[in-house]
């Protein structure tokens, strides 16, 4: 695959393009997906600002190492700038993006509406997500939406996308080009449920998972067990959450008080006996993406870390998954271009 | 009430059965809340369904009932409204992320779900709810809903036969009837009626 492939079309007319056979959308993850690479995604924190230069300031050093950059859409349930005008800005210089949608704060008639939009402007995939309760976000008195819950939305987006219709079966002339993902959380309970649940998601349209922090691996190594015994590993391309953890301070905070995070005791006492607690959280996020790799039915890694993009580009770069794939930005992408080849 | 609502999906299983008996008798029942009318029918029947429902599952009436699919844990418990399943958010304890002295009622719903006789159910993709059926009766819906079946495979059978043997309908009609019969002209078909329910209720919906 040339590195051109690799971006995702900006002229708009290309962005409408009929897919590539076998694909439902343009888009670069799926491409890479499907011809069997192992994918890396990340996502970009929103800023608190209408500055478009604060999201390509954020994206500059993800854009060289992934395949696709998600656009968080309020998570934690904490207000920023939305992930659809994230998304618009990075098609705007050919970045692949992931759109999330968390049911929490828009009613189906909003969403489906945005979904449209989000592919005109040329978005080729979506995270359906649930969402954090409001309660834990930064404005707890605001109304809690779940219109949907992301099973139903993810079903509501196929439906519209390949039924070419909404959901009160009013026609759609031109159906979303979109490749559907949705999150999972195998390190939390209920453990034998969560391979099910999987199932239900794939039943309802998902084509790519992308999961919580994994620190975990034994028993995420169990859950892909349970993927592999349902059949899932050729119906879904599964990429596995890592993250690196500050300190061991940070850790138990993290436990205590973000829901769905599940960090083992063996890998807090093992930042508490080092000398640098951050150098080691990033060797252990190294040493996780290279586990990662080697379980069947893993496609790929989604790298998190909270607004230190710069950190996740590092991480990726030295955990060799890239195969000296060359995704640095043509000149003309990247605005504030340095890397230029 | 927490504690009931918590027995009930330990008790699942019988509380399926109940159930299992409860439907064919709602769908029999047909004929009388069309009698009556069920827009007549539905405040009272309603009312009924928000005690009983309310006491045993904490029913909220979203007036779509799917508990039969849900381990006998009611989803609009869930401060998410999920339909589906657990959100990523439950506690290492499975409680709820938002109200933490409350079980997850997802959780709840897999072990009851577990206990089942069709506790597969659970897998099926649930819609999203609509709102306006909210404080409707379920009951009366799914009699609808069940007898609308009914009469809808019979018109089938009905149609075809018309169509095979179309020019005896041609001649004589009342060979190969299309037109609604009114029940009195069919004494048979309520017997046969009654059996064929259990038919509909075993059926993988």
């Amino acid at each position: 695959m040339s590195n051109d492939a690799l971006f995702d079309p900006i002229d708009p007319l290309k962005v409408h393009a009929t897919p590539p056979e076998g694909h439902s959308s343009n888009s670069r993850l799926e491409r890479v997906l499907r011809q069997g690479r192992f994918a890396v995604t990340s996502e970009l924190n929103p800023p608190d600002s209408a500055n478009p230069e604060d999201v390509y300031d954020a994206a500059r050093p993800l854009s060289e190492v992934v395949d696709a950059i998600n656009a968080t859409d309020a998570s934690g349930a904490n207000c920023h700038m939305s992930s659809l005008g994230i998304c618009s800005l990075l098609t705007r210089v050919g970045y692949s993006s992931v759109l999330q949608i968390s049911c929490r704060d828009r009613n189906r008639i909003a969403i489906q509406g945005d979904v449209l939009g989000a592919a005109a402007v040329g978005v080729g995939n979506i995270l359906c997500l649930t969402g954090d309760g409001v309660g834990v976000g930064d404005q707890p008195g605001a109304k809690p939406v779940f219109d949907f819950d992301s099973i139903s939305l993810l079903r509501t987006l196929r439906t519209m996308r390949d039924e070419k219709m909404f959901l009160s079966g009013r026609r759609i002339t031109q159906g979303p080009r979109i490749f559907l993902g949705a999150a999972e959380n195998p390190c939390i309970p209920p453990y034998e449920v969560r391979a099910d649940r999987l199932q239900k998601k794939v039943e309802a349209g998902a084509q790519f998972i992308q999961t919580n922090y994994i620190y975990d691996v034994p028993r995420f190594e169990k859950f892909m067990q349970r993927v592999r015994d349902l059949g899932l590993e050729d119906k879904v391309f599964i990429l596995a959450g890592v993250g690196p953890l500050a300190s061991a301070r940070a850790a138990r905070w993290m436990r205590a008080n973000v829901p769905g995070i599940h960090v083992p005791d063996h890998v807090i006492e093992r930042l508490e006996g080092a000398e640098k607690q951050g150098a080691e959280g990033k060797k252990i996020c190294i040493e996780l993406i290279q586990q990662m790799r080697e379980i069947k039915g893993v496609s790929g890694v989604h790298v998190m870390a909270y607004r230190r993009e710069e950190l996740v580009s590092e991480i990726i770069q030295d955990s060799g998954v890239l195969e000296g794939r060359h995704a640095a930005p043509r000149g003309r992408r990247a605005r504030k271009s340095e890397a230029t080849d | 009430m927490y504690t009931v609502r918590r027995f009930v999906v330990r008790h699942s299983r019988f509380f399926e059965w109940v159930y299992e008996c409860f439907e064919p008798m709602l769908v029999f029942l047909d004929p009388v809340w069309s009698r009556f009318g069920y827009n007549r029918m539905e405040r009272p029947v309603a009312f009924a369904e928000r005690h009983i429902k309310g006491l045993l599952f904490d029913c909220q009436m979203c007036g779509q009932c799917v508990l039969s699919s849900t381990g006998m844990s009611c989803p609009m418990n869930c401060p998410k409204n999920l339909r589906n399943g657990p959100c990523g958010g439950v506690r290492e304890n499975g409680h709820c992320e938002v109200k933490p002295a409350m079980k997850c009622v997802w959780v709840d719903a897999w072990e009851g779900a577990s206990r089942m006789k069709g506790g597969d159910k659970i897998s099926i993709v649930q819609p999203p709810v609509d709102r306006s059926l909210e404080g409707s009766s379920s009951w009366l819906r799914v009699a609808r809903e069940r007898a609308e079946e009914k009469r809808a495979t019979r018109d089938a059978a009905r149609e075809a036969m018309a169509e095979a043997f179309s020019e005896a309908r041609e001649e004589e009609p009342a060979a190969a009837p299309l037109a609604t019969e009114p029940p009195n002209a069919q004494p048979m078909q309520e017997a046969e009626e009654s059996t064929s329910v259990l038919t509909v209720e075993k059926t993988p919906s």
